[in-house]
């Protein structure tokens, strides 16, 4: 398969790239891994006129820190989120799903900026990002805006860019104190696959009480976008930790979800694979004995 | 319109003109004769594309060889010793039977190289991790990390 030809456009500032924005419109398409966007042209599903190369552009690279918040550039790939020392403690989650995406020669191409943009909704950094609370930064020759991812992902393929901006970063707070966490995936096999069904958990605890206190669950590839499950969340935030309030939780969170049938499951599987997903994930996270699964 | 680019390509330092929408496999196979990286599914499925691009495994499938100038790309050609010699990796994959019809071999040699310069004693696991985007349709997977492990094995700790 071969690409049909283009025009490739090599700006060396993010100013450049604006203008080029403003120029083209929808004429031109920014180009980080490619790992989306080649495969969507070969396969003819889009044809851009041109390209505009993002990957020379220094200030969309590196994660920083800041007193309580990381800041990740949009150029961010995969392998760096998984080697980053910065991404420790709950911001760990975000290198644990990395981990699971397609392959290593995808994790050395793919980049943060382009899964989120590309809004597919079994991205696998989202529902980790939802979690984590992340805001992405937008920019454009009218300066920086910054909206919460959840606002940012409105559809399949869908997001809050406008023509003329770009992602540049993606602002993490600092997670809670004693975060606990995990990220489960389930695809029909156990590499090289998109998530028939992910779940991001990320909880905190009051071991005297044994209660839940702060709650987070995200759903990845069960609804349009990947969504957070705030019945179920609400469920259990504040309440006593047991087996029962876990899988009552996570059957909350398999009817507040809106899968589809497509070719790669069916609806009613997926809605059955929340259930015990989520079930799953928050046990794993709270350190409960969970049968091994290899996912 | 063609662009010039510099790529060092297995050491050599290489002056190309290249479309915009020429890939990067497509400009090793067809301008450089470089037939060691193969076009399998070209979309990022099998792996049998992969090279090393400043060392690090990518897929010249889906990547486009304007977007690398300047860079260093090894190829399985790039593997030999000056003496025409074969890499260690290399001949443990045929003691091993690792090769069959040979269609994934420069890939898996590529990413058994990677694996092995950054963590020379890996487990069967990680191994099999690491070789997890590149099929192969005859071995059974099986021979293929016996003879990574053998190489791991016998190099010096
Ligand atoms: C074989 C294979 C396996 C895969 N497995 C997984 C998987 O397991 N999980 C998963 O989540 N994904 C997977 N993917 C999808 C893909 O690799 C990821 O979504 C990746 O993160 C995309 O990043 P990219 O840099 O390659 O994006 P690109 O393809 O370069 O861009 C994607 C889209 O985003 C736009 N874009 C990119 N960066 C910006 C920016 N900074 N500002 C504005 N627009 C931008 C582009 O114009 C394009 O429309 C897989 C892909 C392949 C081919
Ligand atoms: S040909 Fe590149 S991954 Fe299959
Ligand atoms: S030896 Fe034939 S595909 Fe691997």
């Amino acid at each position: 398969m071969r690409l049909k030809p283009f025009e490739f456009l090599n700006p060396s500032s993010l100013e450049d790239v604006f203008e080029l924005l403003v120029r083209y419109g929808n004429e031109a398409k920014c180009l980080a891994g490619g790992t989306d966007l080649l495969v969507q042209m070969k396969q003819r599903r889009i044809l851009p006129k041109r390209l505009i190369n993002l990957l020379p552009l220094s200030e969309l690279k590196g994660i920083h820190k800041a007193e309580d918040s990381l800041r990740i550039g949009a150029l961010t790939r995969h392998v760096d989120l998984e080697r980053s020392a910065f991404l420790e403690k709950g911001w760990n989650l975000l290198a644990l799903a990395a981990t699971k995406i397609g392959s290593p020669q995808i994790r050395h191409l793919g980049t943060i900026g382009g899964n989120l943009c590309n809004a597919s909704p079994s991205a696998d950094t989202a529902p980790p990002l939802l979690v984590l609370h992340a805001t992405v930064c937008l920019s454009s020759l009218k300066g920086n805006r910054q909206i919460p991812l959840e606002a940012f992902l409105t559809g399949p393929g869908q997001t809050g860019l406008r023509e003329d901006e770009i992602l540049k970063e993606v602002i993490l707070p600092k997670p809670p104190e004693g975060s606990l966490f995990t990220y489960l995936k389930l695809g029909r096999r156990k590499s090289m696959d998109l998530a028939l069904v992910s779940v991001a958990v990320l909880v905190t605890i009051n071991p005297e009480r044994k209660t839940f206190e702060q709650v987070r669950l995200a759903l990845g590839s069960v609804a349009p976008t990947p969504i957070r499950a705030r019945a179920a969340e609400k469920q259990l935030g504040g309440n006593l930790i047991g087996e029962e309030a876990i899988r009552e939780a996570a059957e909350t969170a398999a009817q507040e979800c809106q899968p589809m049938t497509d070719l790669r499951a069916t609806a009613e599987y997926r809605r059955e694979m929340v259930k015990v997903l989520v079930e799953r994930a928050v046990k794993q996270s709270l350190g409960f004995p969970i049968p091994p699964t290899g996912i | 319109m063609k662009k010039q680019i510099a790529l060092t390509v297995n050491g050599v330092k290489r002056e190309l003109l290249v479309n915009p929408q020429d890939l990067l496999l497509n400009v090793l196979r067809e301008q450089l004769g470089l037939t060691g990286a193969k076009y399998g599914c070209g979309i990022g499925e099998c792996g049998s594309c992969t090279v090393l691009l400043d060392g690090e495994p990518i897929l010249s499938c889906m990547t486009l060889a304007v977007a690398v100038n300047g860079s260093e790309v090894t190829t399985i050609e790039g593997l030999l010793g000056s003496d025409g010699s074969l890499h260690p990796i290399q001949e443990s994959f045929l003691e091993h039977g690792a090769v069959q019809c040979g269609f994934c071999t420069p890939g898996m040699i590529l990413m058994a190289k990677n694996l092995l310069d950054k963590n020379p004693h890996p487990s069967e696991e990680e191994i099999r991790e690491h070789i997890r985007g590149n099929l192969c349709r005859c071995t059974g997977y099986t021979q293929i990390v016996q003879a990574i492990k053998e190489v791991s094995l016998t190099r010096k700790a």
